[in-house]
């Protein structure tokens, strides 16, 4: 390892500085499917923080008998099964949120924020700090996933966790909610959004 | 004229670095320039051709060839508001003054919110008011229903002028169409309120002018009639049950988006900014072209699984917002093709586009909208495709020249 970062910036770093959807634009895919609602997205990053945690920790154990040639196949053996568990367990204990995650629990296998955490930092990293930075990343993705869930379930729905949020009143006054909020384009757009408050805020981050 | 410009001159030291309204400069300058051709012309940045004219003196232009669609759907709106009360008298300034009610109100707040965006914008960069919203304003109004609700109007506005325009960095920079976008975020968002039998005629009372039409009033345009009919055998029916030939058509008294009903003040439009020059006639004439064609060949091979099929090409231009789109729309010199051969092929797209979807997807009855801007995003890789095949065209040519040399 070149340098030696402290376990600290490993963990909170991916927040908000080097956050692995707003600054790195990965797992993009994910935050436009499963969005709609706020629960899905809730459970998609509590999801994606477990998976990205242990597997982490697991390649990081295994990163000095990994022969290099075949590193991709093995971390996509660790992940898969990671995610298999997962998925069961949703279907054990919150079937409602697994069908409406569907496909979506399986493709975190697919996710590019994981495979790049594999490749980045947990092959050349003790298991401690590996699991950090898993934590980390898999908490920057969530607070966007439900940042973005928000928006779009309360503008989109007028519900929040399903509750109604917007007044009974309002609808008879003439209210309606967005259906656009309900498609993808517009959890680009509010990507997009929190893209533009955040490099106004972190002027360090702004190319030219 | 004269004592305002005096009155202006003598004002204008106040806006001016250092004076005490400096917060106000770009208002200032914005009527000012609005009133009077400014000394100098639009700057070297952006996408407007530069030449003596002034953008605003441009954009006044565009707004009167504007004009005539206007009045006519003020009578329009008036004229289906009587047939839904089912009268049979049909007083003209009442409808014109009814229509006038009806949609004043939308003016204003599409200017208003809009205006109000451009005018914080150019107060933060520091810039001169942009004045591509005089067109837009007054278009958002004229291509939506009648019955839009204001809220809704506000919001989609304030939506794409922020995120089509001003992200982009403004006036001249914009990929898409601004109004049109205006119209498809209403179109997606609140489809209830976009599209059916229920928008499109004017049934309440209009800033407490005219009688509300009784509950549970219907009528579709012509277009939305299509896509729902499942015979081959079309029947256009108006507000009041009777049916609607091709003349109604042409005329425009016929429901629809307020002002693009009507053909005849179309073409009037369009002879204005042909006339003008403001308007390329190749983006237009490519545009019904590719209808005429598109039309031709849907109505050729015509089934009962795509009923709009059955229009006639002639028919296809006279009914929906196309003929509206391909002069108005498609035209637009920000968000078109900018080489010759590109504005051809663009026009053409666009036309040919605008008939697949309103034939082959009933969802939609209308594809005008979607085909504009669908050929927004793609008229930059026109223009470039058509540079790359000139540059390598002439490469070829003195390659020739040298060999011969």
């Amino acid at each position: 390892m070149a340098e030696k970062v402290s376990n600290k910036s490993v963990l909170f770093n991916p927040l908000s500085k080097n956050n692995p959807v707003i600054v790195q634009v990965l797992g993009i895919c994910s935050v436009l499917a499963v969005t709609a609602k706020l629960e899905p997205s809730i459970v998609m990053g509590l999801s994606v923080i477990a998976v990205l945690a242990f597997s982490n920790v697991i390649i990081s154990l295994l990163r000095n008998t990994i022969p290099t040639n075949i590193r991709i196949i093995v971390q996509l053996v660790v992940v898969a099964g990671l995610v298999v568990i997962v998925s069961q367990l949703l279907e054990a204990y919150a079937y409602d949120v697994s069908k409406q995650l569907s496909v979506f629990i399986g493709l975190i296998i697919t996710n590019c924020i994981l495979m790049g955490r594999l490749e980045a930092f947990a092959m050349a990293n003790r298991p401690w700090p590996s699991f950090l930075d898993g934590i980390g990343n898999g908490v920057g993705y969530a607070i966007i996933l439900i940042i973005v869930g928000f928006f779009r379930e309360l503008l989109g729905s007028g519900t929040l966790l399903g509750y109604q949020i917007v007044p009974q009143a309002f609808y008879e006054a003439g209210y309606v909610n967005n259906g656009l909020m309900i498609l993808p384009p517009m959890a680009l757009i509010v990507v997009a959004c929190i893209i533009w408050v955040h490099r106004a805020r972190n002027k360090e981050l702004q190319e030219d | 004229m004269n004592f305002l410009k005096k009155y202006l001159d003598r004002v204008r030291p106040n806006f001016e670095e250092g004076g005490k309204l400096h917060a106000f400069h770009s208002v200032f300058d914005g009527f000012d320039t609005f009133l009077f051709t400014p000394s100098t012309t639009s700057g070297a940045r952006g996408a407007h051709i530069h030449d003596a004219i002034d953008s605003k003196r441009t954009m006044i232009i565009v707004v009167a060839a504007l004009m005539p669609c206007f009045f006519f759907g003020m009578y329009n709106t008036g004229y289906q508001h009587q047939l839904a009360l089912g009268h049979d008298t049909f007083p003209f300034w009442e409808m014109m003054l009814y229509g006038f009610l009806a949609i004043i109100p939308r003016v204003v707040v599409a200017y208003v919110v809009g205006l109000g965006i451009e005018f914080i914008v150019a107060q933060w960069r520091k810039e001169e008011i942009q004045e591509g919203f005089l067109v837009t304003g007054i278009l958002i109004p004229m291509i939506l229903p009648i019955e839009t609700p204001l809220w809704m109007l506000a919001v989609a506005t304030a939506f794409s002028v922020i995120f089509v325009k001003e992200v982009f960095g403004g006036t001249g920079y914009n990929v898409l169409n601004v109004a049109l976008f205006t119209r498809a975020f209403l179109f997606f968002a609140y489809p209830a309120q976009m599209s059916g039998d229920k928008v499109f005629v004017a049934t309440g009372t209009a800033l407490g002018y005219g009688h509300a039409v009784p509950d549970g009033f219907t009528c579709a345009t012509p277009l939305g009639q299509i896509a729902t009919q499942t015979t081959d055998q079309l029947t256009l029916t108006g507000v009041d049950g009777k049916i609607l030939t091709t003349w109604d058509a042409f005329i425009g008294l016929i429901p629809g988006s307020f002002g693009e009903t009507s053909m005849l003040c179309i073409l009037i439009g369009a002879s204005i900014l042909l006339l003008s020059r403001i308007a390329d006639w190749r983006v237009m004439f490519s545009v019904f072209a590719g209808g005429l064609i598109m039309g031709w060949i849907a109505n050729a091979c015509a089934t009962p699984t795509y009923p709009a099929s059955y229009l006639t090409p002639i028919d296809q231009l006279l009914y929906g917002g196309f003929a509206f789109a391909a002069v108005f729309m498609a035209t637009d010199p920000v968000t078109a093709a900018r080489t010759t051969i590109g504005k051809y092929i663009y026009g053409f797209l666009i036309g040919v586009i605008a008939v697949i979807i309103r034939t082959y997807n009933n969802g939609y009855p209308e594809g005008a909208m979607l085909a504009v801007l669908l050929m927004n995003c793609f008229a930059p890789l026109i223009d470039w495709c058509v540079v790359q095949a000139n540059i390598s065209r002439r490469m070829r040519r003195t390659k020739v020249i040298s060999k011969n040399a």
